[in-house]
């Protein structure tokens, strides 16, 4: 196994580690922390493919989802704060008020 | 803005002053504007007439504005003044500022003064429209804005609800013959390109004749005529007219706007005299029309219902004219009926004004010698439409009848014989009328004999006048004044021998009828009280006017409730229409009811539903792609 095949099978484990946390852990902050988890398991692989192909059109994702992820958790972390004040859980479980 | 612009727009500034302003200035303000535009308008149109005289007779044209333009054809509106338009118009000004002055007397207790007056200008606005119009469209802007001034007056004490109720009855059955008229306007359109009167004229009498049966195009306007003019079977409208002011019926129902569909049939001559089966369809209705009109007349009591009933026949009459083609005729009998028509229904307003509101007939009597000039006007216009000489009816008439014998466009000794008939009635129920008004022994309550008064001099002058028209109106020889533009139609070979017969049978018809009608309801009525016993059957028939109405509404009125309600309403609108909308809204309801529960907002099984749908779709691209 190369160099390239190891990097990209820690990049896809990254990626189901972060899915994994998303699915099964009720902390909401440990979720967004494995979202984060996603994303740089994205990045890792978009940057092992730009270095292998010497493109820099990789490169160039990689920035681009540094600044979205940066955006997201400026808008999310407010939006948690504001759930915690209401309910005083950080549990999922119990933001469920839009149920059908 | 030219002359003609001007006398169809005095009776709008009229209408709008007295619609706007009239409650708040006053009745002298109402009376000066109402009875002060048309009087001007009268004059202006005898300067136009005098214009026309100057110029050798040539029609006068004029523009107002470019409505739109199609393609190469531009729409005006567009007057037009010629013989036949200055007869007309001198006739609607000129009864029409009478009829306004009469009005000032009869309304004026009315709370609604104002009203009735804008309304009456609103009318001669559009009947102006009508006749001084060039093209088609404007006639028909006209033609529809008098039925909505006709309608608007009818219903004038809409707090009765019979008498909104004929408003409406009026509407309605006009609308039936309007569509006639659009469907004939655009066959004109289609195959002539053209709505101008003139021109259409001449595409018809002129060598290349339009791609269209003039039969059709004649009857289709035609159509549109007897919803107007009151004629088989759309008549029905006319008599429950009555249940507007009396100077209306004299205007609207009686002189004016009833005419405007011989007017119609007149000014498009030149399809007419292409068209031989229309021409016979429109004698035939006309000449059923005036005998069965007069038979139902025999039997009325109310004095308003038999003066309607003799409007119909009268008109049954120009129709008579208008299909055995002489044109100028019939404008000649709408002439001098206009004088006696509105003088016998303002003398009849004037006779209703004395009895304090009572319209019957059999609750009257003996009012001669209480009322004279109201008797003697009334009189002399009874003998005028009776045809006796030398007053107004008696010329008209009687050219009506020469050529039902002897024109060579269908006319017949069958046709003779009907309207001869029709004659004698009109002269019999006429004389009845007057016989059992104005003679014998009053027959009302001691109150309201007590009240009897003549009308103040507003009316009673206009009386005169319109008395004095119908007496010596007949001796301006209008069909000679139109034959330059509508030509007399030939007489057979053969029958001028009979011309001194006709004139001498119509004459010896007035006075029998006269004589009939003496002997029948002279002093007690005995006579004809055992003609009514005797003929009880055809008495109630006659009485209930061959039950028409009953019998449209049976075959018309009820079929269309039914249909309406039980196929309309119940299965069109509530079950299709609202059926489809509520089940729509169902559906969504319950749908939704479903796919809510797939929201449980578990944020955990919707990243996992996110995961399933991302491994889903690999899946499919890595075994499609």
């Amino acid at each position: 196994m190369d160099k390239v095949q190891m990097l990209q099978v820690l990049a896809a484990s990254l990626f189901a580690l972060g899915l994994t946390g998303v699915i099964i852990r009720r902390n909401v902050l440990v979720m967004l922390m494995c979202m984060e988890l996603m994303l740089n398991g994205v990045n890792l692989s978009l940057a092992t493919f730009a270095h292998t192909l010497g493109s820099a059109v990789g490169a160039v994702l990689v920035f681009l989802i540094f600044v979205v992820a940066a955006a997201e958790i400026a808008i999310a972390i407010p939006v948690v704060l504001l759930l915690v004040r209401r309910k005083r859980t950080l549990d999922i479980e119990s933001y469920s008020d839009l149920k059908g | 803005m030219g002359l003609l612009t001007l006398i169809v727009l005095l009776p709008l500034l009229g209408f709008v002053l007295n619609g706007l302003l009239g409650n708040r200035l006053g009745k002298g303000f109402v009376t000066a504007v109402g009875c002060g535009m048309p009087a001007i308008a009268f004059a202006v149109t005898i300067k136009c007439f005098l214009d026309l005289q100057g110029g050798g007779w040539a029609p006068i044209a004029e523009t107002a504005y470019v409505w739109t333009m199609v393609g190469q054809d531009s729409f005006e509106v567009a007057f037009w003044f010629d013989r036949l338009t200055a007869v007309m118009a001198l006739i609607v000004t000129g009864v029409g500022t009478l009829i306004h002055v009469y009005s000032t007397g009869y309304m004026h207790e009315d709370k609604s003064y104002a009203r009735y007056f804008a309304y009456l200008n609103l009318f001669l606005f559009f009947m102006l429209l009508l006749v001084l119009g060039k093209s088609l469209l404007v006639l028909f802007v006209g033609w529809e804005g008098v039925g909505l001034a006709s309608y608007l007056l009818i219903g004038f004490w809409f707090g009765d609800m019979e008498k909104a109720a004929a408003g409406k009855k009026a509407f309605i059955v006009n609308r039936i013959g309007d569509a006639g008229f659009l469907l004939g306007m655009f066959v004109i359109y289609s195959a002539v390109g053209t709505l101008d009167m003139p021109r259409i004229n001449q595409a018809f009498t002129g060598g290349a004749v339009p791609a269209v049966s003039a039969s059709l195009v004649g009857l289709l306007l035609f159509i549109g005529a007897t919803g107007k003019s009151a004629q088989i079977p759309l008549y029905v409208w006319l008599p429950d007219a009555m249940a507007g002011p009396t100077p209306v019926s004299a205007l609207i129902h009686a002189a004016t706007m009833v005419t405007a569909g011989v007017y119609l049939v007149a000014r498009m001559s030149g399809i007419y005299l292409n068209a031989p089966e229309a021409s016979t369809v429109i004698t035939a209705v006309g000449a059923l029309t005036a005998l069965m009109a007069a038979t139902i007349a025999l039997a009325q009591d109310d004095i308003k219902k038999v003066l309607a009933y003799s409007t119909v026949s009268q008109l049954g009459f120009m129709f008579v004219a208008l299909g055995v083609g002489a044109y100028g005729v019939a404008v000649f009998h709408v002439y001098t009926h206009a004088f006696f028509k509105a003088c016998l229904f303002l003398g009849a307003g004037s006779v209703i004004h004395a009895m304090s509101g009572e319209q019957d007939i059999k609750k009257m009597g003996g009012l001669a010698k209480k009322i004279p000039i109201t008797f003697f006007t009334f009189a002399l216009a009874t003998a005028a439409i009776a045809g006796i000489p030398p007053l107004a009816g008696f010329f008209s008439k009687d050219e009506i009848l020469w050529y039902a014998l002897a024109s060579d466009r269908g006319g017949s000794w069958l046709l003779l014989a009907v309207m001869a008939s029709t004659a004698l009635l009109t002269a019999f129920y006429m004389f009845r009328l007057l016989w059992l008004t104005f003679f014998g022994k009053p027959r009302m309550l001691k109150d309201v004999e007590h009240h009897i008064h003549e009308s103040p001099p507003s009316m009673t002058g206009v009386l005169v006048v319109l008395a004095l028209l119908s007496a010596v109106g007949g001796f301006l020889s209008i069909p000679h004044f139109l034959e330059p533009m509508l030509a007399l139609p030939g007489v057979k070979p053969g029958m001028d021998a009979f011309h001194y017969f006709v004139v001498g049978g119509s004459i010896a018809i007035a006075l029998v009828g006269l004589a009939g009608a003496a002997f029948f309801f002279g002093g007690e009525a005995l006579p004809a009280a055992r003609i009514k016993a005797s003929f009880a059957g055809l008495y109630r028939v006659l009485n209930n006017k061959y039950y028409v109405d009953e019998f449209y509404d049976r075959a018309i009125n009820r079929p269309l409730l039914w249909i309406s309600d039980a196929v309309f309403l119940k299965v069109g609108d509530r079950l299709l229409v609202d059926g489809t909308l509520n089940g729509l809204a169902a559906l969504a309801q319950r749908a939704a009811g479903r796919l809510s529960r797939v929201q449980t907002g578990s944020l955990h099984k919707y990243a996992f539903m996110v995961l399933a749908g991302m491994v889903a779709s690999l899946v499919w691209m890595w075994r499609n792609g």
